[in-house]
């Protein structure tokens, strides 16, 4: 039984991998850059939270949708300030990722300036008593956290699939010139892909800082390269390919915790990530890429 | 025996057949043209010939010796060397050095020698030097040699791109677009380049170009592609007059 | 031929005679204990500074684990110069080897699948490759764990890390102008040309690598024996950014950029004690502005060089065009 357990909370922290993947996902697929400061608006989104309902004692609603609405602005203001000019003056990969990475210092240690180094307790969001399936009590979050995460990648697909705006991200990451050349502005289309990402991040963080009820300005900094591991093993490009790294990812860790030790399971994660790109880079889901000569 | 051969070559990009059943060969100091409209393959030769793809079917002989699953660093050192469509140029480094680099394979002082610039690093530099500077010389670069790559204009940089595949002391050169972005003047001078380098260095070529006088000019033969299939090859006189060709260009090319 | 000679001789009586000026202060007690010390820190850093600009300046490759490296450095040279039985004397170069020979070891490992991977790959690798060995570092028993490795002997005096710095800058400074420089750089300017130019990318890519593995694994190595105790935190991701800002800020492809952003960014923090709080803060700022308006650094590909300095004065002087010839 216990084991079954391990499968469910692996399912949990999963869900929440998936994503957070997404967002490395579709911003790696337009823009073709590892959005280091991804990580960073979980945690964002976490104390956006913490503050509505805390210091401001609004309703759990509120806190959800400020939470979003602030990782939004916060996703696209760093595309904004940040990448878009280098993106649009072709400045090397290099530049543009050394940028991602001083966003995600400066989010890091500008939150610790704010609200120190310390952990914030996170208050519990949805008292419900736990839910008994087969035997197991299985709680409440963890039966959101999945839900939630499967209905919203469903919603995505249908999004990226049959919407304008989809459409529009498809071309784009496809060629962004020859987008450009067809009418469709880029600009806002990859604006429109950060702050989709980010939205997506907020809702993770809601549900990992209501199942591991802790903040700190660091917390994304993990949470973020673990949720990337899980976007390159389901392969970058693809959304079911999210949603399975992300399950792959949980279940494997929780269980390495469960069983082996709690202090490995990081390295287990970089493990994992090494193999798949020595044996299939593409990811499971993903497609080979080659590059145009 | 030919020089460069392949047989039946072919590669499928996911369910598209971007190239299949070609049989080319090049003899010795042979200097042939691919031609073909927009999409019908030519530079997708040129990216298997060089290893940049593996191909779904086929060979690809280089005197004899099948090249195919070699690196690509590994074909140029065995002769084949190329320039590219939109030229790639180390554009921020010295027109020379772009030579020099291409002359790497064929330095051999260890790195420690270059730490320590023991005399074997002296005198490969030197020599290394001097036959850089000529082979710019042959392209009028000379020059330029400490300039940056990048800011030299448009056709020297075609030309240098040229120099730097030569500098690598290949059997076979292929050139993919030389004349692009031309003006006539300097197509004019391109094709006396192209016969100057033939002439000086021995070698076969292998060219891909749009320009049609420019490949009657130059090329004693033709292969013409189409869908990625040959649709007619020989002499310049023949393929002007070969009415699948003139089809496939009336009915698919504006340039 | 001559000038060269002479060009050379006059860098090695630079390098000396600063050597000479400060070991003579430090001799007559003008430099204390806590200055030796910065001078010391300014050394290491200059080394994991230079080194790391050979794989992020001149191949072009983003490492976010230098730090990593050094820690495999520190620890391993610290257990060498701790068990060895050794006379500390012997022990010492030893134990750099080991260090060194430690972190090259690493490295290999980790670059045979990064090294495959396109540079963001690389990125990502070598951050969470920093991450693990903290980890591991912490779940061992012979490394102290958290507690740290404690008793390091005091053995890398001022001495010791000018002369290393100064090699390594040396060595770096004359790798990058040979044949294999030309050629890491070349992987730098556009991999799939370098390739067809008949370049071993793979190859050279992983001599960079490794190479600059093993100088942060020397660095580590140093650092051991200067501070005396080894605890897993101080090897953490900021420090990898701190050296990645030295080489940012000094000019990727400058080693004198390197050289001279190291020296600055050492000594700041000492003299501005209140501003420990807000350093992580202003230099991600200064990383994104830098990026933003001036990614080539601030000193770009300059190199400070005696005998371009001669060639000016020269022409100021006597007048007329001095003509500048390059080897």
């Amino acid at each position: 039984m216990s084991f079954l357990l391990q499968v469910i909370n692996g399912l949990q922290v999963g869900s929440i991998y998936a994503l957070v993947a997404l967002g490395y996902n579709m911003v790696y697929g337009i823009v073709q850059l590892i959005n280091f400061a991804h990580g960073d608006i979980i945690m964002v989104g976490a104390y956006g939270a913490y503050v509505v309902l805390v210091l401001c004692g609004l309703p759990v609603w509120v806190a959800v949708l400020a939470s979003i609405a602030l990782c939004v602005i916060a996703g696209v203001g760093i595309e904004k300030v940040a990448y878009s000019r280098l993106r649009n003056h072709n400045a090397p990969r290099i530049s543009l990722l050394i940028t991602a990475i001083g966003v995600s210092i400066f989010l890091q240690n500008l939150f610790q300036l704010i609200f120190g180094s310390a952990g914030i307790p996170f208050p519990s969001m949805f008292q419900v008593a736990p839910i008994n399936l087969g035997g197991l009590n299985i709680s409440f979050v963890t039966i959101l956290t999945i839900v939630v995460t499967v209905l919203l990648m469903i919603a995505l697909q249908l999004l990226v699939g049959k919407t304008k705006i989809g459409k529009a991200m498809r071309a784009v990451s496809e060629d962004a010139d020859a987008a450009k050349l067809m009418g469709i502005n880029t600009n806002s289309t990859v604006a429109f892909t950060f702050g989709l990402g980010s939205g997506l991040a907020a809702v993770g963080s809601v549900l990992y800082s209501n199942a591991y009820p802790m903040i700190t300005p660091f917390m994304g900094s993990m949470l973020g390269l673990k949720a990337f591991v899980a976007a390159v093993l389901g392969g970058i490009g693809s959304i079911p390919g999210a949603m399975l790294g992300g399950f792959i990812m949980g279940i494997v860790e929780s269980l390495t915790k469960g069983y082996i030790s709690t202090q490995l399971a990081d390295a287990v994660v970089f493990g994992i990530l090494i193999v798949v790109l020595l044996v299939k880079p593409s990811g499971l889901l993903g497609r080979n890429a080659t590059e145009k000569v | 025996m030919a020089l460069l051969e392949t047989r039946d070559l072919g590669i499928t990009f996911g369910g598209l057949q971007a190239l299949q059943h070609l049989d080319l060969s090049l003899e010795p100091r042979e200097i042939v043209g691919l031609i073909g409209p927009n999409g019908a393959g030519k530079t997708t030769v040129f990216n298997l010939l060089t290893s940049v793809y593996p191909p779904t079917t086929g060979s690809i002989t280089l005197d004899g010796v099948s090249i195919v699953g070699k690196k690509t660093y590994q074909i140029t050192q065995l002769g084949i060397a190329r320039t590219f469509q939109n030229i790639r140029l180390f554009k921020d480094i010295s027109v020379i050095d772009n030579v020099k680099i291409a002359m790497n394979a064929q330095m051999r002082y260890p790195t420690l020698a270059g730490i320590l610039r023991l005399p074997s690093y002296r005198r490969e530099e030197q020599e290394v030097h001097s036959r850089a500077m000529e082979l710019l010389g042959i392209f009028s670069l000379e020059e330029f040699a400490q300039s940056k790559a990048k800011n030299l204009p448009y056709g020297k940089q075609r030309k240098l791109e040229m120099a730097r595949a030569l500098a690598a002391n290949p059997k076979v050169l292929l050139l993919d677009e030389p004349a692009a972005g031309m003006n006539p003047t300097e197509t004019q001078e391109l094709m006396e380049t192209i016969s100057l380098i033939h002439r000086t260095f021995d070698i076969a070529i292998l060219l891909i170009e749009h320009d049609m006088s420019f490949v009657m000019g130059i090329c004693q033969r033709l292969v013409v592609l189409d869908y990625g299939k040959v649709i007619a090859r020989g002499t310049p006189e023949e393929i002007q007059k070969n009415p699948a060709v003139i089809a496939a260009y009336l009915g698919g090319d504006e340039e | 031929m001559k000038k060269k000679l002479i060009s050379y001789a006059v860098n090695l009586l630079l390098t000396a005679g600063i050597y000479t000026v400060f070991a003579l202060l430090i001799q007559g007690g003008v430099i204390n204990r806590y200055y030796e010390g910065l001078l010391i820190n300014i050394g290491i850093n200059i080394i994991l500074a230079v080194s790391l600009n050979l794989v992020t300046g001149f191949l072009g490759q983003l490492v976010l684990g230098h730090a990593g490296f050094m820690s495999v450095g520190a620890y391993a040279a610290a257990l060498v110069t701790l068990n060895s039985g050794l006379p500390e004397a012997a022990a010492f170069p030893l134990a750099l080897l080991a260090g060194m020979l430690a972190a090259a070891i690493v490295g290999f490992l980790i670059g045979i699948p990064a090294l495959r991977m396109k540079g963001d790959y690389l990125a990502i690798i070598t951050l969470g490759f920093g991450e693990i060995i903290r980890v591991i570092v912490l779940a061992l028993d012979f490394t102290g764990g958290a507690r740290g490795l404690r008793g390091i002997p005091s053995l890398a005096d001022f001495t010791w890390v000018y002369v290393l710095m100064a090699v390594t800058v040396y060595v770096i400074f004359t790798l990058i102008r040979s044949r294999q420089g030309r050629a890491i750089i070349s992987i730098r300017e556009d991999e799939i040309a370098a390739e067809a130019a008949g370049i071993h990318t793979t190859y050279y890519k992983m001599l960079a690598f490794v190479l600059a593995a093993a100088l942060a694994g020397l660095a580590g190595g140093l650092y051991a024996h200067h501070i005396g105790i080894l605890t897993p935190a101080k090897f953490d991701f900021n420090y990898s950014v701190e050296i990645l800002i030295m080489v940012v800020l000094g000019g990727m492809g400058s080693i004198t950029g390197s050289v001279v952003a190291a020296i600055i960014l050492t000594i700041l923090p000492e003299a501005l004690r209140s501003f420990a709080d807000y350093r992580m803060v202003l230099y991600s700022v200064v990383l994104i502005i830098m990026m933003l308006f001036k990614p080539s650094g601030l000193l770009g590909e300059f190199e400070f060089s005696l005998a371009s300095i001669g060639r000016k004065l020269r022409a100021r002087f006597f007048g007329g065009a001095v003509s500048r010839k390059e080897d």
